[in-house]
């Protein structure tokens, strides 16, 4: 961790001052642990509640899987945040500090996510986190963030049934990816029949709960069969000869990890040819990012609903694709959590520079209803219930690896993480 | 065979002692309140060690599905907590107020039979020691009167690590999934999420760890123990002496798994939550590390061995993230190739000798036996 | 479930569903044969083995780029080359392995297990400073991806061909050398009698290091055949250790015989659930069923029997 060595006089007594008030106020959490924060009398107009901000810097934590199985997915959210992060650094910074990082490695591991948390916040005092990937690390760093009162933005796609003032959803929840997507199957493609497959945890199983209410009761259509497979699976041919049998329209997969590599390429081989779309797959879960380990030819025709894909064309995009890839390197891919790892900073800097202020209560109140102009996606805002009104599109595989974006929402899609309805 | 005339030896109870200083009085002074909770979870790691060190150092049974065990006792407690949680009240938005809120999502819309029982905190802690110890008899009975043993043992019970672990995920609606049972917050109305909380938490685990180490150190002193080391030995041997060899693996496979039940209970309670992950194949196998680390042969060993790996885990993985793997990979390599017998065996060849020449005077008598490793190369 | 269809859809779907749990035997057979070698026959419990497999893939990766670049026309049988190389890169690591590590712990089996799982991290976490966390999309030739359209249902997956002929190809291998050849004979004499082996003439430590890079490499080979049906990440060896350890654990950990007996057995039972089934139960009814056949018969299906 680099610390400025160049203060002023002025400046640095302030700082000092400022230490000795942080040192006080640990003593004083050590002393009375539940009433600690609030009653310290405030240090300084940004931070009244002792998170490690300094005239100049700001420290922030980044909380992703580094090694372990989730280091495949999570990588890109990390790049993607360090992007963020130097571009506002590169600006100016936030309220004009600096922001520094700690990160920690998760290590795919739930519990470790929850010890790692609580280091950030209790030791390191960042005065936000930007991180997780899976709804189980989310779900085990929960409490630590509203317990100890830490910010947490969060990038995946992922199930709903959660509303933490402590966390911003910049990834879209199930409704919102779910609902678009259906709708245009059904009526571009006239799709009749659906068979839903997932791997075996909480983000398929609910999104296909949600998926099959629609298709069955909003759309009057037919589910012809519901499927989970292990994570990690990796012998897919049985359950493909099940879809053979039962000749869906649509294939509807939400298989992670490894496990989609070894499905794409076992339906191809298979004779499922998805250029054909007979029948077509849809799928939720397959970005740019896991499409380099399928390899585009194995998933051309395929398509994905989600809010962002790297080809969308427009200038915040075309921006964001060059940055990422001058400081990642060419031949790196963008999927949509990347993307949404990318807004995590950029909206705590807005939240921030809107309360005027670090503390966490301030920026809880100030988020909802902030916008931002610049995202690679368009257009997002900040609703009351911490998600993001965002568009939702259809992208179709091509074989190059990439999408095209052949259908998008013409309204921002309200975020629903309890839809009526659908439980 | 030298017959030891009292049960515990002057040795080992002054390691005790050492120990029972170290993690009661020490630790707690000089550490900061997250960094002391973070012991007290690496310290539930030490009953799984401390029962492998039964099992496998002095019985020779290794199994790498203690993780088993210890997710079970954890499973128990957490069900406990999170019915508490779960009040009508605090879950009036789920469509089914009342049960758990991963039941909820799922369409659960009764609370499984199975989690009738954890209303009651006596059938709990009861549970907590007696499903792992149940279900440790079951696969003993089947797999030790079949004479099963060695390395096929160790894989059996692997597999059934990851049998569990995948029937955990998969059935969510009744297990909270791969996300696990979270969100515990009262043990009976007291807040367990609070810094004074996990300080008592802490002491309560503490001295249980110890309880459980003593109550160890009785049965490794007992006749029993003696058996148990002889029986790993030369089996034949003992069974061709009269002894029911099935039967003392089986106690000592029970008892290992009850104590690393008590473990789990303890984990759930400090880190409030419990999740499929203790269950599977590799949490089990880092805990034969730490009881290897330790020295297989030493109970007070295991202690030590679990703390220093999960402090070294812990520091590598915050200095250099990308780097800790290739430390512990190494660290195991180092054990099992340089340290057989671990910490313990480092002590006894190195710095015990250094004791000894300090102190020739009150060496009246037989230098220390049995807790190095007897004979195991043969 | 089957009133809707006719019976000649029904025929083709079974014949599909035999071909599936074939190509599954197939890859079941692979994964053990190995592993079957080294922890059958030398008693050493390799926890590194998938990631012995995954060094195939990888390698198969970089093959498949490098003729990609440089030679475009070889691209047909690039596939078969990078196979080679794989088994030698493989077995090549696997009697690094055996010098450095395995031959000191032949007499403390268990602790095999300790340290080829310190060596599996380690292998890990150079897979991913290496080659990146993400997974690699390995490009196979074009005409490795299809299918053979039999009649409308019916069509047979061509790398699910390949995956059986390998398998096939790689048995037949393993037997010649096991069982018809000079050094297959001193290895079974180094498996019945160590000290009368070496009593005879034999160079034991030889033995043991070839035997341990043959299992090696044909891990390796199993890895690059999976990259038709699989994923390629720093992790994903961890994918397979167990089936593969229940397979030869359950064939009777001497026997190769053993092995491809286990491994037909527990593909079709894994196949056949999973059609009935969902495939969460399906696997976790076949685990059962494999333990509790191994508590009754712990010995495994097939049993050479040794003086001990």
């Amino acid at each position: 961790m680099q610390t400025d060595k160049n203060g002023a006089a002025p400046r640095s007594m302030q700082r000092r001052k400022l230490m000795i008030g942080a040192a006080a106020l640990a003593l004083g959490m050590a002393a009375m642990p539940r009433l600690g924060l609030a009653q310290t009398p405030p240090t300084s107009e940004v931070n009244t509640t002792g998170l490690a901000v300094t005239d100049d810097t700001v420290k922030v934590g980044i909380l992703h899987s580094i090694t372990g199985t989730m280091a495949i997915s999570e990588t890109g959210s990390v790049q993607a945040e360090k992007l963020a992060i130097k571009q506002i650094n590169d600006m100016g910074g936030v309220l004009g500090r600096k922001i520094e990082f700690t990160q920690e490695d998760g290590a795919s591991d739930w519990p470790t996510f929850a010890e790692k948390a609580k280091k950030l916040l209790v030791e390191d005092k960042v005065a936000a986190v930007f991180g997780c990937w899976t709804s189980a690390s989310r779900k085990a760093v929960l409490p630590v963030f509203e317990q100890y009162n830490g910010m947490l933005y969060y990038p995946t796609f992922y199930e709903g049934l959660e509303e933490s003032p402590n966390v911003i959803y910049t990834g879209q929840e199930a409704t919102q990816q779910i609902l678009a997507g259906l709708d245009w199957v059904a009526k571009e493609k006239g799709a009749k029949s659906f068979y839903l497959l997932g791997s075996d945890y909480i983000w398929p199983r609910t999104s296909n709960k949600i998926a099959r209410k629609h298709i069955e009761d909003h759309l009057g259509l037919k589910v012809v069969g519901e499927e989970y497979y292990p994570l990690g699976h990796t012998q897919f041919n049985s359950v493909i000869n099940k879809i053979k049998l039962r000749k869906p329209d649509v294939i509807y997969a939400i298989v992670v990890g490894g496990s989609n590599v070894a499905f794409y390429k076992q339906l191809k081989a298979a004779g499922i040819d998805m250029t054909k779309e007979k029948p077509l797959l849809m799928t939720i879960s397959v970005t740019e990012d896991e499409i380099r380990g399928i390899g585009g030819e194995n998933i051309e025709g395929a398509y994905a609903t989600m809010k962002y894909f790297q080809s969308l064309d427009n200038d915040n995009n075309k921006a964001f694709v060059k940055a990422f890839k001058d400081m990642w390197g060419q031949d790196i891919v963008i999927g949509d959590v990347t993307q949404a790892a990318y807004l995590g900073p950029w909206l705590w800097k807005a939240a921030v520079e809107k309360a005027g202020s670090f503390d966490i209560d301030k920026i809880k109140e100030a988020s909802p209803g902030i916008e931002l102009t610049t995202a690679p996606e368009g257009y997002v805002r900040i609703h009351e219930n911490h998600h993001l009104w965002s568009k939702t599109r259809v992208g179709h595989a091509k074989a190059d690896g990439q999408y095209e974006v052949v259908y998008e929402t013409k309204e921002l899609m309200e975020p629903d993480p309890f839809p009526e309805g659908y439980q | 065979m030298t017959p030891l005339l009292n049960p515990l030896k002057k040795t080992e109870l002054i390691g005790f002692v050492i120990l029972a200083a170290i993690i009661v009085i020490l630790l707690p002074a000089v550490t900061d309140a997250f960094r002391l909770n973070l012991v007290g979870k690496y310290l539930t790691y030490a009953f799984v060690a401390v029962g492998l060190v039964l099992c496998w150092g002095s019985a020779g049974i290794l199994s790498l599905g203690q993780g088993i065990f210890f997710g079970l006792g954890g499973y128990c407690m957490a069900m406990f907590l999170k019915l508490e949680a779960s009040t009508p009240e605090a879950t009036k938005i789920q469509s089914t107020p009342g049960i758990p809120d991963f039941m909820d999502w799922n369409q659960v819309t009764e609370l499984p039979w199975f989690w009738e029982p954890f209303h009651s905190f006596a059938f709990t802690l009861l549970a907590v020691v007696a499903v792992p110890a149940i279900l440790a008899f079951v696969i003993g009975f089947a797999m030790f009167t079949r004479r099963v043993g060695g390395v096929y043992f160790a894989i059996i019970t692997q597999a059934i690590a990851a049998i569990l672990t995948i029937l955990i995920i998969g059935q969510q609606g009744y297990t909270g999934g791969v996300n696990g049972i979270t969100d515990l917050r009262t043990l009976h109305g007291w807040d367990i999420r609070t810094d004074t909380a996990k300080t008592i938490l802490y002491f309560v685990n503490a001295f249980l760890l110890l309880g459980v180490i003593a109550l160890s150190m009785l049965v490794r002193s007992s006749k029993l123990g003696r058996i148990l080391v002889a029986l790993r030995d030369k089996e034949d041997r003992v069974r061709f002496s009269g002894y029911d060899v099935a039967a003392y693996k089986i106690f000592v496979f029970c008892f290992a798994a009850a104590i690393s039940g008590i473990g789990g209970a303890m984990f759930t309670l400090q880190v409030g939550f419990m999740s499929p992950s203790f269950v599977g194949i590799v949490p089990s196998i880092e805990m034969v590390i730490y009881c290897a680390v330790g020295g297989r042969y030493s109970l007070i060993g295991a202690v030590y061995g679990t703390l220093l790996v999960n402090w070294g885990k812990t520091t590598f993985s915050e200095s250099f993230p990308e780097l800790w793997l290739f430390a512990m990979g190494a660290l195991f390599i180092a054990v099992v190739m340089a340290f057989p017998n671990g910490l313990a065996g480092i002590y006894k060849s190195h710095v015990q000798p250094l004791f000894k020449r300090l102190a020739t005077r009150n060496s009246d008598r037989r230098d220390a036996p049995a807790e190095a490793p007897a004979a195991i190369a043969e | 479930m089957f009133a809707d269809y006719s019976w000649s859809e029904l025929g083709s779907i079974f014949a599909m569903q035999g071909f599936a749990g074939l190509v599954l035997f197939s890859v079941f057979v692979l994964m053990a044969l190995g592993l079957a070698i080294i922890f059958g026959q030398m008693g050493v419990i390799n926890m590194a083995h998938g990631e012995f497999m995954i060094l195939g893939a990888y390698v198969t990766y970089l093959c498949s780029n490098f003729f990609q670049s440089t030679a475009p026309a070889l691209m047909p049988i690039s596939f078969f080359i990078a196979m080679v190389l794989a088994f030698f890169a493989s077995g090549a690591l696997g009697m690094l392995v055996e010098m450095g590590l395995i031959r000191f712990l032949y007499k403390r089996p268990l602790d095999t297990l300790l340290a080829t799982w310190g060596l599996s991290l380690i292998l890990q976490q150079a897979y991913r400073t290496i080659f990146g966390a993400r997974e690699v999309g390995v490009t196979l030739p074009e005409w490795m991806m299809g299918s053979l359209p039999l009649t409308d249902i019916i069509e047979i997956p061509i790398n699910g061909l390949i995956v059986m002929a390998i398998t096939l190809a790689i048995t037949l291998a393993v037997y010649l050398i096991m069982f018809r050849s000079r050094f297959g004979a001193k290895v079974r004499a180094v498996v019945q009698n160590r000290q009368m082996a070496g009593a005879v003439g034999i160079d034991t430590e030889r033995v043991d290091r070839f035997t341990f890079g043959l299992g090696c490499g044909i891990a390796g080979v199993a890895g690059s055949a999976f990259t038709m049906i699989g994923s390629t990440g720093p992790s994903s060896g961890q994918l397979y250790i167990v089936d593969t350890f229940l397979v030869v654990v359950f064939g009777g950990a001497t026997s190769l015989i053993g092995t491809v007996a286990s491994a037909f057995t527990i593909s079709q039972a894994q196949s056949t659930m999973e059609f009935f089934l969902s495939g969460s139960m399906a696997k976790v009814l076949t685990l059962l069923t494999v333990v509790g056949i191994l508590m009754l018969r712990p010995q495994g299906l097939f049993v050479l029997k040794v003086r001990r």
